[in-house]
């Protein structure tokens, strides 16, 4: 008899919730759009992100779902074109309801879909390291920031650990991700005493696999006396013949480090890594990194896609953090409305897999540890540098002039992304 | 709480003070205190175990920069491994003694840095300069060469004496010379130090007096550096020209085998099959499945796995081949936009078949032994192995190709097939069997691309479109209908993208390129070696 009365209160002060929200919703589950390319360039990184979306919804619905309603994860594929990516955002919002939309790798499709979500008022979780210089009301940001990536990076090879780099070879691929983030270290090796004649900048196209000339540049740039190390910001499928084409020449992780933004466990398994050992990557999380949450995490992933070969990485983490701390809002709010969700995010704290808590700041970024690994035989990470405690995204860099003068805070009084001055005074 | 960490951090100090300053303590003790070194601490205790002159000293070492060295988490002890599968085999560092096995979770490693690993070598190269292999004796004198540190002087003087092999001796007079520049403060020796040097023209001596002559003080001593860097830097230019042109060659081998299989089914047959890149992708993924099945039956032949590829990959491609000719192109002859939109489906379909089968992921197909490494002419000129196969290979694969075309009875059927297919069919040949045939022929030659490609390339399901832009490039500048075209238009491309690149950089010299191209195709449409005959004009 209570346990009628509860559900049948509990079920009332939903329905009351809800229609308060001004959502009201005909279906009883709660709806979970995964906006991941399954086919085409980039399926090779976002459909082990679909999965591990798949295995979080089921995983919550194991729990009891949220709200009293289960979770249903809505599944739409972009196939890695621009475009696409804001026509399936659309339908996520539109036709499907959707109440959150967890999705996207690369900057380029981020931007397509942006305005769909600003005008749809969606709510979308953004899981990769990307070129900072953004901030929308409706995604949070739970991948890195340059500030808790590429800064930490270079100032771990300047120092004598790292062995005291003195000139700078900046490679990257040829669109928005390498050349801010490049943007960003040229200011910041500048400000540190770093001549311009001193560093090296180079794009390379999408997909690039002819790397003799450029890697025998390096060698060359590399003989001028000074110590020298390599910051590559080379993405996706790239990156596999840059490294065999490295070992090949002979490179070694002593003489010209190269430290790699968008390596991980995925990109690496595709390679033989003896001779690539020492190089280095940082992010905010290994798998080789053992703590409790990890080994657990790790378990639960190798049960659900049934293989025990499979790895995890960093964008992964991202989103095991970004649903858990909307499931904890969703709870707290109690409702799924995006703007009552939203205010409930802030301050949302949830464990990291490598250890310490991440707090979602008022700026849509996360704060999150630092850690910096070298590349192992196994094509496994191994740390060999990481921040103290957490570090606190930057939406807008201190070394570009123009961007330092931003503020991005979504909480009274400023509530806004790219404002010199709070929006409201008084 | 902060001071605790402060108390604690002092004690470990101490306490590796301590191990130090008793370095006539055991070596048993150093070795226990790399436990909870931090890198400062770990560096000086490499240069207690490498002046101890104990016999395992250098082992012990090479352990430890090869991340072999490793500690029990249940009472610290330090230990040498072996790996055998999840469970390690231990061994006592100092008296190699055996110690049982451990499963990997109980033992942890010694992590060891890029700072660090440069100490060991360096301290490693001197403990071996005496060693009995001469690759190793080369090997220690790279390593001296690098650190070069004063302390070594004595042994390399010794090991140049003893000497006999010259590649060996000459790596030790560069060790000894660049020493000297360094750490000797007579103006006498470091002047004949630099003489010696100018003979060697590496990168390696160029770096290093860059970094003399930024921090010289001795004036005739920094004349004497900048003179010798600018002859090196002469020498450097002139073989840096050479690796351009190989590198261009090397570029050009890619492209030649990429597009030669479409110089058969677009050059002469005339088929716009936007399918080709995926043929050359299959042939990448049956290296892939040849080279799971060696190491799961027979790793030791693992080196003559892409011998097997080869036909297998053929084979494959081939019979791939065949089934789209006969299921879907030879409804189509004669319309090339109907194929054109066909193929360009089919590539999608094939993509996602293969991506269903073996996941969306890179697969590691590995290079054999022959194949990786690189070797070095002189020291501004290092070739690696896989380029220089793949450039014989697919000078291998056009020969044959050819022989095949000129030399047999079904090459003839074939041209006269293409050259006039009602005649050809009026004298009794089957002319849809050759059409078949020639299009599986065309079709396996993209599948053993695809072996070569795996060797330097992603294996993933996008792998072939990357190529096929370059490969139907290539075929339309060289001439369509021509391998003899094929090949001079493959090696032209490459030789002049790798000399554009240093200047234009990667994408611009891709841009100047194809826009030489178009305008070169306007000038002569049928591009470098155009077919002449009626045949042509109809």
């Amino acid at each position: 008899m209570t346990n009628k009365l509860r559900t049948l209160a509990s079920a009332s002060v939903i329905a009351l919730s809800t229609m308060f929200a001004g959502a009201v919703q005909a279906a009883d589950t709660i709806k979970v759009g995964v906006l991941h390319s399954l086919s085409g360039t980039m399926a090779i990184s976002e459909t082990t992100l679909k999965d591990t979306m798949l295995m979080l919804v089921e995983e919550q619905n194991k729990k009891g779902g949220l709200l009293g309603k289960k979770l249903e994860a809505v599944v739409v594929d972009p196939a890695s074109n621009w475009p696409l990516f804001a026509e399936k955002a659309k339908e996520l919002l539109q036709k499907h309801k959707v109440d959150v939309v967890f999705g996207n790798w690369t900057s380029v499709s981020r931007k397509s879909v942006l305005p769909v979500f600003e005008e749809l008022n969606g709510m979308l979780f953004y899981p990769v390291q990307y070129e900072g210089e953004e901030s929308s009301r409706n995604v949070f940001y739970t991948g890195a920031a340059p500030n808790q990536q590429a800064i930490p990076a270079v100032e771990y090879l300047m120092s004598e650990d790292g062995g005291a780099a003195k000139r700078w070879v900046l490679l990257g691929t040829d669109y928005v991700y390498p050349r801010t983030t490049n943007k960003i270290l040229r200011a910041f090796l500048k400000a540190k005493g770093v001549k311009e004649s001193d560093i090296m900048e180079n794009y390379t196209p999408f997909g690039h696999s002819d790397w003799q000339t450029i890697v025998s540049q390096v060698k060359k740039f590399a003989s001028a006396g000074k110590k020298t190390a390599v910051v590559s910001t080379i993405n996706g499928d790239a990156n596999v013949p840059f490294y065999k084409e490295l070992g090949n020449q002979g490179i070694k992780a002593e003489d010209i480090p190269v430290v790699a933004f968008s390596v991980g466990e995925e990109e690496l398994a595709g390679l033989d890594t003896k001779p690539l050992v020492g190089h280095l990557t940082a992010w905010n999380y290994f798998m080789s990194i053992e703590t409790p949450e990890n080994s657990a995490f790790i378990k639960k992933w190798h049960a659900f896609i049934k293989d025990k070969k499979r790895v995890t990485n960093d964008p992964m983490e991202a989103h095991y953090i970004g649903f858990n701390m909307w499931a904890q809002a969703v709870k707290q709010a109690g409702t799924t409305s995006v703007d009552a969700v939203r205010q409930a995010m802030y301050g949302q704290k949830f464990k990291n897999l490598t250890g310490g808590v991440a707090v979602m700041n008022t700026n849509h970024h996360l704060s999150k540890p630092v850690v910096i690994g070298e590349i192992q035989e196994d094509g496994q990470m191994e740390t060999v540098w990481r921040t103290e405690g957490v570090v606190k995204g930057d939406a807008w860099s201190d070394f570009i002039p123009e961007s330092a003068k931003l503020t991005a805070d979504w909480t009274y009084p400023w509530v806004c992304g790219n404002c010199e001055k709070p929006k409201h005074l008084n | 709480m902060a001071t605790f960490k402060y108390i604690l951090a002092l004690c470990s100090f101490i306490f590796a003070l301590g191990s130090i300053s008793a370095s006539a303590a055991s070596l048993e003790d150093t070795i226990a205190s790399l436990v909870k070194a931090n890198t400062k601490q770990k560096i000086q205790a490499v240069t207690v175990i490498s002046a101890s002159g104990h016999k395992r000293a250098a082992d012990v070492l090479t352990a430890f920069v090869g991340s072999k060295l490793y500690y029990k988490k249940a009472g610290k002890k330090v230990v040498i491994i072996k790996k055998a599968g999840s469970t390690y085999i231990l061994f006592d560092p100092l008296t190699a003694k055996e110690l049982g096995q451990l499963p990997k979770s109980k033992l942890k490693k010694i992590r060891v840095n890029n700072r660090i690993r440069r100490v060991i070598r360096g301290v490693l190269g001197s403990l071996t300069l005496l060693s009995k292999n001469p690759a190793q004796r080369l090997k220690a004198a790279e390593a001296v060469f690098k650190s070069a540190a004063a302390s070594s002087v004595p042994t390399l003087k010794k090991a140049l004496e003893r000497e006999t092999d010259q590649k060996v001796k000459a790596k030790m007079q560069m060790a000894l010379a660049a020493t000297e520049l360094k750490t000797s403060k007579e103006q006498a020796v470091r002047l004949s130090a630099i003489e010696i040097l100018t003979e060697y023209s590496v990168p390696e001596v160029r770096a290093l007096l860059g970094s003399v002559i930024a921090i010289e003080k001795d004036e005739q001593v920094k004349a004497a550096a900048a003179k010798s860097l600018s002859d090196i830097e002469a020498s450097l230019a002139f073989w840096n020209g050479i690796g351009n042109i190989f590198q261009g060659i090397s570029l050009g081998s890619v492209l030649l085998l990429a597009a030669v299989g479409l110089a058969i089914t677009f050059g002469v047959m005339g088929v716009i099959n936007m399918a080709h890149g995926e043929l050359v992708m299959l042939g990448a993924y049956t290296t892939f499945v040849v080279q799971e099945l060696f190491r799961t039956y027979f790793p030791e032949a693992f080196g003559f796995s892409i011998a097997v590829a080869i036909p297998a990959a053929f084979v494959v491609a081939g019979a791939f081949g065949v089934a789209i000719e006969r299921g879907i192109i030879r409804y189509l002859y004669g319309r090339p936009l109907e194929t054109l939109l066909a193929t360009w489906g089919l590539s999608l379909i094939l993509q996602q078949f293969v991506r269903s089968i073996f996941g969306p992921t890179n697969q590691a197909v590995g290079n054999p032994e022959w194949m990786s490494g690189a070797i070095e002419i002189t020291g501004g000129l290092v070739l690696t192995y896989n380029r220089i196969w793949i450039i014989v290979f697919s000078l291998l694969v056009l020969g044959l190709l050819m022989m095949f075309l000129k030399k047999t009875a079904f090459g003839l059927q074939m041209r006269a097939v293409t050259q006039n297919r009602s005649m050809a069919s009026s004298m009794g040949i089957k002319t849809g069997y050759v059409d078949a045939l020639t299009f599986g022929l065309g079709s396996g030659v993209a599948g053993i691309a695809g072996v070569a490609l795996s060797q330097i390339d992603n294996v993933s399901p996008n792998l072939g479109q990357a190529y096929i832009i370059d490969s139907f490039m290539v075929v339309v500048f060289g001439g369509v209908g021509n391998l003899w075209g094929t090949l001079v238009g493959a090696f032209s491309l490459g030789i002049a993208n790798k000399f554009l690149e240093p200047f234009a950089g990667t994408v611009l010299a891709k841009i100047l390129v194809l826009v030489v191209i178009i305008l070169f195709i306007q000038k002569r449409p049928r591009g470098l070696f155009a077919l002449k005959g009626r045949a042509v004009e109809n």
